[in-house]
This record gives structure tokens, C-alpha cells and sequence, in this order.
């Protein structure tokens, strides 16, 4: 689908960085088009907000091309690289007021560094004008984000959830072309993360700009992105929608960060049958591969049914509309998202078996290999 | 029942009587090193300034006529005058110097801790030694300072011992003396500036460092800078070593100051009342400037 660079978004070809001997971004290349959200997953120090800091020209790359709105900017100054960014502490300033925060980015840029001058610049000639205009688009920033009342007072009168709401204002207030934030809601309060993340959403639509959303959270990057990247140890691995993300992960490093309760991996074999065997027991896939084999199943794939893979419920956790059931099978440990209905008890002895068609098939080297289903009936 | 518990609360008073005993008891040695030290020297000045007491002599109380003296002595006013020119030249100098040097040394790449130590070393050197070092190098015929200026055409002052420029050498030494204090304050403040912030003020538009310093670090360095301007007051009003050392207040009371002048009236004069009585004045000016920097700092420049 995005194959073609989209000249109008934000792009980055081969951006490598290496500090004090560490390499932190391995040949990076990520496109994010005008007007989508994408989230840039991954845990923390994978290089993640690294690669945000080259994009706003913070920080320099080794090597690499920025592209936002189809200009090459890789060695333009932030100020000119007509993005915006949402920092993690925020980052307003506290001396001054929530309305002065939020005009920063115009005052720096319609306002001559004289007329900046307190007091002695309003007298400048033109100044007054410039500075009405200011003020008019601050309040038609402020007001959707329910700023308006408290555009006199300090950041250090305001909740989280405010500042995190003037934070977000003054990225958008001069429309930029690339909208970058680094891990906005990790200073929030749970409730709080589940709101701001729909006001983020909303003004990502409103911006219409190449938004990159830094984050090591997966329910964040599946809630609210359009794409995501997931990101390791400096280097993406899989840039996709959230579902072909969950459901068909390219790399076993992508299966087991994505989704939680985490992915079930369980060693498997496939004999020159081509049929999987887990524990020497067939099963209903087979594949090109030969040899050992690493089987994904996630918690809700597992089915019970007869003569399937024996397992003792070690214990259940109960979470309300469903619950977790961990299951011993063989030396592992699995969890099972329990079927509805009947609610097995520790001790009890299940037959496990598992949809083939969800079942996903992982090499040696941790890439996804494909499966076949054999027939149309189970083990 | 209730006379259980009158007397579980006679116990609890008991009990906190015996606390603040214990309280009083370890705080002594404290408060008696204060009151001998600080309080009782400060009382006892206070009370001299208003006698006539030379040293061996029975103290003879005058009321305020050491006052009435101190205004009326032109070289009282000349010191005090020297003073205010002194500090009005060292604070506003040392403090932009040791601000200039702070943000150069920020912003540079490497040598940091080289250049800190570098420009510190004035301030852990021993005045009265240096001084023996600034006396060669404003030598008017053998100084370096000016036989730099004789090679560029300029008859160079004699620094020292001329009227007209002694006052600016001893500041110049004064502000070399103290840029590199300020320095180390500034620095401490700029790190506690969030590099968010300015990487903040870089996207948002900010784009060149003088842009960048106006709109964080200036602003955000208040405090730090509210305290190094009274600091840098109160030692610069101190001022005595150098000028002990130097001019002893020559040519022709040209470098007088305060403390200086407190001195020969005390020391040399012993006039102890009289010397007390410009101790006071001093003391006044210092409890001023602070007074002034707790009031500005709890008013203006704290954000919390």
C-alpha cells in the first residue's frame, strides 16, 4: 500500500546513529503519509525516540534522509523543518502563561526578534496588529481543547492533563507539516491515557499532518494508529496495520511484544512428512520447513477438544467477562483465554488443540514461515 | 476510667516536658557558640558605636555623636563613595563575565572541566598572594600591562598609584576575582534548566542560540541570577584585602573604603566607638541587600 514514497508526508531513508560506539538506529527507513497516524512501538531503548529527535533535527544521524513535505531537511535547523513536536515531560515553559505557551511558535515566527521585546516591542509600529492576530488564534486553538478558561495561569497551576493539553495546542497551533510525539500519556493516570487518547486522534484528524506517535505501549499504538512500526534494538521489523501486525507478525520478535497476555511459543518439529509435530504429536498444519520449528499460538487460539494436547490447569485468573487459565503442557507453561461458559478448575486435566488457520510458524532465525492447514479435520 | 485517662495525659505532658529538655539540651552547644560567637560581638559593636572608647580607656557613652561625626568626615564620605562606585563597578561586571563564561563553557563541545577550573582558580587562589602577582603586572614601567600597551603606541597609567585609575585597577582585580564564583553558580543553575527546553524552543521556532537564551534560559536562570547579583554585592562591599595590600588606600584616599577605613579608625587610630560605628553602617547595608533579595525572590522570580 506504501510502497511509493508519498512525496507530501514525512519520510526517513537509511537513518543510522551510533553513540559512543553503540549503534543505536541500524539503517532505518519509515514513510508515514499526510494525514496518517503512525505509531512507532517498541520497548524502551530500542532507539525509538532517537530516531523522533532526528526527524525534529534535535539530533543528528550518522547517516540518512529526512523528507517532510517532500523537502529534504536532514540538515536543517528544527525551526525550519516545518515540524512540531509533543514532549514526553512536555516541555512548556514555566515562566510563562498557558496563552503564551501555546504562541511561542507564532511570536518566534510572525514577531521580529524587537518586537519580542517585552513591554518596549509592543510599541513597534505594526506590533499591536500582530499580536491581536496572535491572540485570536490562540483562543480558536485553546477553546476545542477546553483551554480557554485557563489561558492566564501557569503551567505550574495546571493538572497533567492539562499541561498535556497546552503541550498538544502549541504543536498544532502553526499547522505543521510532520507532528511528532514522544510517549505523551506516560505521565498521565490511567483514566486519564484512555480520554487523551481519543482528544490525540481527533486532533491528529483536525492537523491533517504525517503524525508519529512514539510510544512503548501496544494498547496506545493498536487503540489509535493507522499504522504501526514496530521497532527492536534499532531497527524496525514490521511496518503494518494493527491487525496484520497481531495476526500475521513477520518476525517472532513482533509476535511476542504485540498482544497481552503474550503470545504462547511452544517448540515443534516438522518431519520430512511435513506434518508439525508438538511433544511428537501431530497436528493439522504442515510446512516446507524441515527440522525445529517454533509454534505461536495466542491465548484466545486454543480450543479443547478430544485427543488434543494434554495439559493440567495450574491456576485461573478471573478477570470478569473471561478468564486466564495457565496451563501446564509438557515442561511450558500456556495461557488460554478460557472459553466461555464452564470455568475449568486447577488441578483439572484439559485436551488442548488450536485453530490452525490462527496458528503462526516461526524458523530458526525467528522469521514467520508459512503453514499450511492439511485437512479439514484436526488432530 | 476518666482518671486513667488524666493521668495517661499528666504522662504525656510529662513526657513532652522531658522532650523539649532533650531538645534544649542538644540544641546548647549550638545556641551558646551562636551567642558568644555571633550574638554578643554583634551587641557589644552596637553598643560601642555609641561610646568613645579607645583601647586601656573606660568606654564613655555618647549617644549618636559618632554618627554625627561619620557625616561630617570627608573621608568617611570619600570611602563610602569609593565603595558604591567599586561595587556598581565589580557586581554588574563580574556577574555578566562569570554568565559569558558559564554559557561559553556550556556550550562547548570539550574542556569543560579544564575551563571551570581554570576560570575558579581566583577564587580558592589567596587574594594577598595574587596581589603581589596584579602589583608586577600594573607595574607602570615593568608591568606586562604596560609594555603590551607602550608596543601599540599608548602611554599606559600608572594603575596603581595615580588617583584617576586606582579605583578601576582594583576593580578589574575585583571582578577577576569574583567572575569565576558567579561562574560556577551560573552553571549550576543552567544545569537545572531541562535540555527539553530549549530543544522545545529549537522546534518551536527559536533559532538562534540568542533567540533560544531569551526565551529559557534567561528567564528560567531568575533565581540563580537574583542570588549571584546580592552575593556578588555583599563580598564586593567586603572589599579589603587588595586594597590593604595594594594602595592602603592611597594615592590621597583615592581607593578609601569601608571596611578599609574601619580598619585604620580601629587599628591604626584606635578609635574602637568610632570604627564600631562604621561597622554598623556596613552591617546596615548588608542586612539591606538581603532583606531586598528574599523580598524580590519571594515576589518575582520563583515559579514553583
Amino acid at each position: 500500500m506504501k510502497d511509493t514514497p508519498d512525496v507530501s508526508g514525512l519520510s526517513v531513508e537509511g537513518a543510522r546513529l551510533t553513540l559512543g560506539g553503540t549503534p543505536i538506529l541500524r539503517d532505518v527507513s519509515l514513510q508515514v503519509a499526510r494525514g496518517e497516524f503512525v505509531a512507532l512501538l517498541g520497548p524502551s531503548g530500542c532507539g525509538k525516540t532517537s530516531l523522533m529527535r532526528i526527524i525534529a533535527g534535535i539530533l543528528s544521524a550518522d547517516a540518512g534522509v529526512v523528507r517532510i513535505g517532500g523537502r529534504d531537511v536532514s540538515g536543517l535547523h528544527p525551526a525550519e523543518r516545518d515540524v512540531a513536536m509533543v514532549f514526553q515531560s512536555y516541555a512548556l515553559y514555566p515562566h510563562l502563561t498557558v496563552a503564551q505557551n501555546i504562541a511561542v511558535p507564532l511570536t518566534m515566527r510572525r514577531l521580529s526578534a524587537w518586537r519580542r521585546v517585552p513591554v518596549l516591542g509592543g510599541l513597534l509600529p505594526g506590533s499591536r496588529a500582530s499580536r491581536a492576530a496572535i491572540a485570536a488564534d490562540v483562543a480558536r486553538i485553546a477553546e476545542p481543547l477546553g483551554l480557554s478558561g485557563l489561558l492566564d495561569r501557569k503551567p505550574g497551576q495546571l493538572s497533567g492533563g492539562q499541561r498535556q493539553r497546552v503541550a498538544l495546542a502549541r504543536a498544532v497551533i502553526r499547522e505543521p507539516g510532520a507532528f511528532l510525539l514522544d510517549e505523551p500519556l506516560s505521565n498521565l493516570d490511567a483514566a486519564l491515557r484512555v480520554t487523551t487518547r481519543r482528544e490525540i486522534v481527533d486532533i491528529h484528524r483536525r492537523v491533517g499532518a504525517a503524525t508519529l506517535y512514539v510510544t512503548h505501549d501496544q494498547s496506545e499504538a493498536l487503540t489509535m494508529a493507522d499504522r504501526i512500526a514496530v521497532m527492536q534494538s534499532g531497527e524496525i521489523l514490521q511496518v503494518a496495520t494493527p491487525e496484520v501486525i497481531y495476526r500475521e507478525p513477520v518476525d517472532l520478535r513482533v509476535a511476542r511484544f504485540i498482544g497481552s497476555p503474550r503470545i504462547n511459543l511452544l517448540e515443534a518439529e516438522v518431519g520430512e512428512d511435513a506434518v508439525l509435530r508438538v511433544g511428537g504429536q501431530a497436528t493439522a498444519l504442515h510446512s516446507a520447513a524441515r527440522g525445529a520449528v517454533t509454534l505461536g499460538i495466542r491465548p484466545e487460539d486454543w480450543v479443547l477438544e478430544e485427543g488434543g494436547l494434554a495439559a493440567r490447569v495450574e491456576h485461573t485468573e478471573f478477570l470478569g467477562d473471561h478468564a486466564l487459565l495457565h496451563l501446564r503442557l509438557g515442561a511450558t507453561v500456556v495461557i488460554m483465554r478460557s472459553p466461555p461458559g464452564r470455568m475449568p478448575h486447577a488441578g483439572e486435566c484439559l485436551r488442548l488443540g488450536f485453530d490452525p488457520a490462527r496458528a503462526l510458524l516461526f524458523g530458526p532465525e525467528g522469521r514467520r514461515i508459512p503453514a499450511h492447514q492439511r485437512e479439514p479435520a484436526r488432530v | 476510667m476518666s482518671g486513667a485517662a488524666v493521668s495517661g495525659a499528666r504522662a504525656a505532658s510529662r513526657q513532652g516536658h522531658g522532650e523539649a529538655l532533650g531538645a534544649w539540651l542538644l540544641t546548647l552547644p549550638a545556641a551558646i557558640s551562636f551567642a558568644l560567637l555571633l550574638l554578643l560581638p554583634t551587641l557589644a559593636a552596637i553598643a560601642m558605636a555609641f561610646t568613645e572608647y579607645e583601647l586601656g580607656l573606660v568606654p564613655v557613652w555618647i549617644g549618636l555623636e559618632n554618627f554625627r561625626e561619620l557625616l561630617e568626615d570627608r573621608g568617611f564620605r570619600r570611602s563610602f563613595l569609593n565603595t558604591i562606585i567599586y561595587v556598581g563597578l565589580v557586581a554588574p561586571l563580574s556577574v555578566g563575565l562569570g554568565l559569558a563564561l558559564a554559557l561559553l563553557i556550556e556550550a562547548g563541545a570539550r574542556g569543560r572541566v579544564f575551563f571551570r577550573a581554570v576560570f575558579f582558580l581566583p577564587v580558592v587562589s589567596l587574594t594577598v598572594a595574587m596581589a603581589a602577582a596584579w602589583q608586577y603586572l600594573l607595574h607602570p614601567t615593568i608591568g606586562p600591562v604596560n609594555t603590551l600597551l607602550r608596543m601599540i603606541g599608548v602611554a599606559g597609567p600608572a594603575w596603581l598609584s595615580s588617583s584617576d585609575t586606582v579605583l578601576i585597577s582594583l576593580a578589574a582585580i575585583g571582578v577577576w576575582e569574583n567572575a569565576g564564583f558567579n561562574m560556577v553558580l551560573f552553571m549550576a543553575g543552567l544545569t537545572a534548566i531541562p535540555r527539553e527546553l530549549r530543544e522545545a524552543a529549537a522546534v518551536d521556532g527559536a533559532r538562534s542560540g540568542w533567540a533560544r537564551f531569551w526565551l529559557v534560559t534567561w528567564p528560567l536562570l531568575g533565581p540563580t541570577t537574583l542570588f549571584v547579583v546580592t552575593i556578588t554585592m555583599i563580598r564586593s562591599i567586603r572589599v579589603f584585602d587588595t586594597v590593604a595590600v595594594l594602595t592602603r588606600g592611597g594615592p590621597n584616599k583615592a581607593s578609601e573604603v569601608l571596611l578599609y577605613t574601619m580598619y585604620t579608625e580601629g587599628f591604626t587610630f584606635l578609635r574602637l566607638g568610632y570604627s564600631a560605628a562604621i561597622t554598623l553602617v556596613f552591617l546596615a547595608i548588608v542586612l539591606g541587600l538581603m532583606w531586598l533579595q528574599t523580598r524580590v525572590l519571594d515576589r518575582r522570580v520563583h515559579y514553583g
